[in-house]
């Protein structure tokens, strides 16, 4: 089969947490990490390809515009085939520019959002192929509830 | 170990008997101040905080910014008990390492996220076995006396990954 490249991107703290769990998934496929701290790389195989980007929050929102020129630049050297995040808010600019060069993208939303979908989420619905919650109660057709990272 | 003196600051490749930690993101004052008054009430027990970007100081517990992923797993695994705000790295680090966490989830009114997520987290997460809260910070230090002497019970382990079903849901995305 012809080599499938992801790029799998998420925040620091749980965001990436997650994003590792997910892991499994990516089998056979050539994987490029992205997430805020360098050290993570701790976190994966010996010689797996890490990107890092700065982070950013609705605290610091100038930041982000610097996120996600960082992250543009990520996908633009990645060209992935597919773009899977768990958040936070930076790679939504991943799921824009990856599906702006002809990826699939999903967004898998957190699982600390158990009442509502979290904010980013909701916009990662206007342009994600695909936008999954964790929680069974909060699945809509549009947003369904594939199973959880726990 | 290192010499008596320069216990206060954080010493890498040290356990703690406590290790409490705010998360990487955002700062979480109320969890530091509440749990350094713990430590100063209780100064033979060794505490130590990862402070993230906080604003306060503690005076009496160690103290550490940021510490790398590996040494962060290994104080989670080896702390008799791990303190912390209601994220989900917190709690998926410790059912990873099957210790016991007790929680003080972050509030919006207060400015401690943008949203009351955690208070969330702690309702539907959180009522595991081995995974505890308290609601208010004057309640955090009593918990910790209580798991301390109680030995707090520990989270049932679980696999590495996640749930089956949505590996092989993500799986099937990914190949499209």
């Amino acid at each position: 089969m012809a080599e499938r490249r992801v790029l799998a991107i998420a925040s620091g703290g749980g965001h990436w947490v997650q994003l590792l769990r997910l892991a499994p998934a990516f089998e056979g496929c050539t994987v490029s990490f992205a997430t805020v701290h360098a050290d993570s790389a701790a976190d994966l195989a010996p010689g797996a390809r890490l990107f890092t980007f700065r982070d950013a929050s609705r605290k610091d929102w100038w930041n982000f515009f610097k996120s996600g020129l960082q992250i543009a630049g990520i996908v633009l050297c990645v060209r992935p085939h597919v773009v899977v995040t768990t958040g936070a808010m930076p790679p939504l600019a991943a799921l824009l520019v990856g599906r702006l060069t002809g990826a699939r993208t999903l967004w898998v939303d957190s699982v600390a959002n158990s009442e509502e979908l979290s904010g980013s989420g909701r916009i990662a619905r206007r342009f994600a192929h695909q936008v999954i919650t964790q929680w069974p109660q909060l699945a809509t057709p549009e947003t369904p509830c594939w199973g959880s990272v726990l | 170990m290192a010499a008596a003196g320069d216990t206060r600051d954080a010493v890498l490749g040290f356990g703690a008997v406590i290790f409490v930690s705010v998360g990487s993101m955002m700062p979480f004052d109320r969890l530091v101040r509440a749990a350094d008054e713990w430590a100063a009430a209780h100064p033979a027990t060794d505490v130590l905080i990862q402070l993230g970007n906080g604003k306060h100081l503690p005076a009496h517990a160690r103290q550490v910014r940021l510490m790398p992923p590996g040494e962060y797993r290994r104080l989670v695994e080896t702390a008799e008990l791990f303190v912390a705000h209601a994220g989900m790295g917190s709690i998926i680090s410790a059912i990873q390492a099957g210790r016991p966490l007790l929680m003080l989830p972050r509030r919006a009114d207060l400015g401690e996220h943008n949203n009351d997520h955690q208070l969330a987290t702690v309702r539907n997460v959180a009522n595991r076995p081995g995974l505890h809260h308290v609601e208010r910070e004057d309640q955090l230090g009593g918990a910790i006396d209580r798991l301390l002497a109680g030995g707090g019970e520990a989270p049932a382990p679980i696999s590495p990954y996640a749930s089956p079903e949505l590996i092989a849901a993500v799986r099937g995305f990914v190949q499209g």
